[in-house]
């Protein structure tokens, strides 16, 4: 645990006109491990810099470093060189500050908990008070179609559902950024089309700043503004794909099959050939 | 629910009493037999079983013989009467419950000393270890004394002997249930930058109740254990320790088996309000893991 204290209670300030267009700002960040006999190196190099409002994709293969990379911007990993800024602070004291929301992998819920006091618990947290913490929740899960589930236990919910109240509690203390780590890779095709739906709308709605750690190219390439490719370990960028100027913003599920959404796929794919092709 | 599990509770307490019958007629045959040939006269062997079944003082008292005693004992005296065997139960609930409480804050900050801080573990955890290996009933004529030299006696010993048998599971199932939490959910706690304390509150403690739960139960059935057997040594006219005790000077076997199954029975309903408080107090436990 940190020796800094936590923030109280201030929520994070909507950002004013004022505020730095660029949100997360990485320079030659490079992150190495040392495992029991030989250094790992997760990340090389490493520089991004990701604007208000975008919504940038992380693709690679599995252990590239995509979730190390982000788990760094979210300061639960320590870089071994380069400087990561968050909202023009350092990423401990954007996690002070509560920037960020993340949602991991897993849905990470308390089961002795109902879903409204999953979605409460970083508002209890901050102190807020408990009128407004429920009120703050029950908005959230309406956001994610929850309504009506405020009361269930997170095991009496199906795997997309969970996932989604982890959504509605990463953003119920409303921060300007959102970081996901794989938020639907353990969901059925289906259920992940849908969700994926969901989570675009939701971007448009909220316009917050998104980082998403993804496998999928179809589902990097439908919800990116940016699609950012990575190199098998260690990690670095191979492209950086704009997805903004050939896809509308407000998107459907029918542009996968136009060929502009084929065209972007195509060179991700490339770029993943590309970085997998000096491994054999 | 109920009426698919009540044929084979039946069954299995029909297969116990029948066996317990069996062991009457078997272990007691010998003595019968003795009588039968003193009373000179010729006997039959449904004679013999008959015998086995209404003796004096069977090695082995059949399960109609205890339940009467039970019910003369239970409803022919006032419950404050030293006749009654509720009044003896209660003397070992209150020395087996104070020493339950006793444990469980013993039990449970240690556990929170040993997770918070890694020193304690290997300082502490070797002398809690070592402490369950003396046995109960070498260390507790010893308490009893010391603290009876101190002025200490009654009820304040037999507490103790019954916490010193009662906080090592719950030391051990707590620790395990502090460090129980996900990973991810200790990450997404630092997202928060919630504190320690916090932390601590809010996600460890909630995450440990069905590990402490568990270690309630068995710690409870063994407090009442160290009650009973503190009783012995204290020389103690109340609690089923001395009527096991003074049964046992005066031969009188059927008073023994009564209060063995008042102790169980009293283990039996300490467990299950153990079970019932663990209902209450943590929501979802019916649902399973995540």
């Amino acid at each position: 645990m940190p020796a800094a204290q936590p923030a109280p209670l201030t929520l994070v300030p909507p950002a004013a006109d004022t505020a730095p267009r660029t949100i997360v700002d990485i320079r030659n960040l490079t992150l190495t491990y040392q495992a029991a006999d030989h250094p790992v190196y997760a990340l090389s190099d490493v520089s991004l810099s990701i604007a208000k409002g975008d919504f940038i994709s992380l693709i690679g293969p599995s252990g590239c470093g995509k979730t190390t990379l982000m788990r760094v911007v979210a300061d639960l990993e320590q870089p071994t060189s380069g400087e990561v800024t968050v909202n023009g602070m350092t990423p401990e004291q954007a996690r002070l500050k509560r920037a960020y929301g993340y949602v991991f992998q897993a849905p990470a819920l308390y089961p002795w908990r109902t879903v409204e006091r999953n979605v409460m618990l970083p508002l209890e947290i901050m102190g807020m008070p408990k009128a407004d913490r429920q009120q703050r929740a029950r908005e959230q899960l309406d956001l994610v179609g929850l309504s009506g589930f405020e009361r269930k236990f997170p095991w009496q919910l199906s795997g997309g559902m969970q996932q989604r109240v982890s959504i509605a509690r990463a953003l119920a203390f409303n921060p300007d950024l959102l970081l996901m780590d794989e938020p639907f890779g353990a969901l059925d095709e289906i259920t992940r089309d849908h969700l994926n739906l969901q989570l675009t709308r939701l971007w448009l709605s909220t316009r917050k700043t998104c980082i998403f750690v993804t496998h999928s190219i179809a589902e990097a390439v439908f919800l990116s503004t940016r699609i950012v490719v990575m190199s098998p370990r260690p990690g670095r960028i191979l492209d950086v794909i704009d997805c903004d100027r050939d896809l509308p913003r407000e998107r459907t599920l029918d542009i996968r099959e136009s060929p502009e959404f084929q065209r972007i796929a195509h060179r991700v794919r490339e770029g993943l050939m590309e970085g997998h092709s000096y491994d054999d | 629910m109920t009426t698919k599990h009540t044929l084979p509770v039946a069954v299995m307490a029909l297969a116990v009493l029948v066996l317990w019958y069996a062991g009457a007629v078997w272990l007691n045959a010998p003595m019968a037999t003795d009588a039968l040939n003193r009373a000179g006269q010729g006997w039959t062997t449904a004679d013999l079983i008959r015998a086995t079944l209404a003796m004096k003082r069977p090695i082995l008292p059949t399960p109609d013989q205890v339940a009467l005693d039970l019910y003369n004992s239970l409803t022919g005296y006032p419950v404050t009467s030293i006749r009654n065997l509720l009044y003896h139960t209660g003397v070992t609930a209150g020395a087996a419950l104070a020493g339950f409480g006793m444990g469980v804050v013993l039990g449970v900050a240690l556990a929170a000393g040993i997770v918070q801080a890694r020193t304690l573990e290997s300082s502490l955890l070797p002398w809690v270890i070592a402490s369950q290996t003396v046995p109960i009933l070498a260390i507790a004529p010893m308490i009893v004394v010391i603290l009876g030299n101190l002025g200490f006696t009654g009820l304040l010993p037999k507490a103790i002997i019954a916490a010193y048998l009662c906080f090592f599971p719950i030391t051990i199932g707590m620790v395990k249930g502090l460090r129980s939490a996900d990973p991810l959910t200790l990450d997404l706690m630092r997202t928060y930058s919630a504190g320690t304390a916090q932390t601590f509150r809010l996600l460890r403690l909630p995450a440990s109740l069905p590990y402490l739960f568990t270690s309630l139960k068995i710690a409870v059935a063994a407090s009442v254990v160290g009650a009973i057997v503190a009783e012995l040594p204290t020389g103690g006219q109340a609690g089923l320790g001395a009527r096991l005790l003074s049964g046992s000077y005066y031969g009188q076997t059927v008073q023994i088996w009564s209060a063995l199954v008042m102790a169980a029975l009293l283990s039996v309903t300490l467990v299950a309000a153990v079970g019932l408080a663990e209902r209450a107090l943590v929501p979802g436990a019916r649902g399973g893991a995540r």
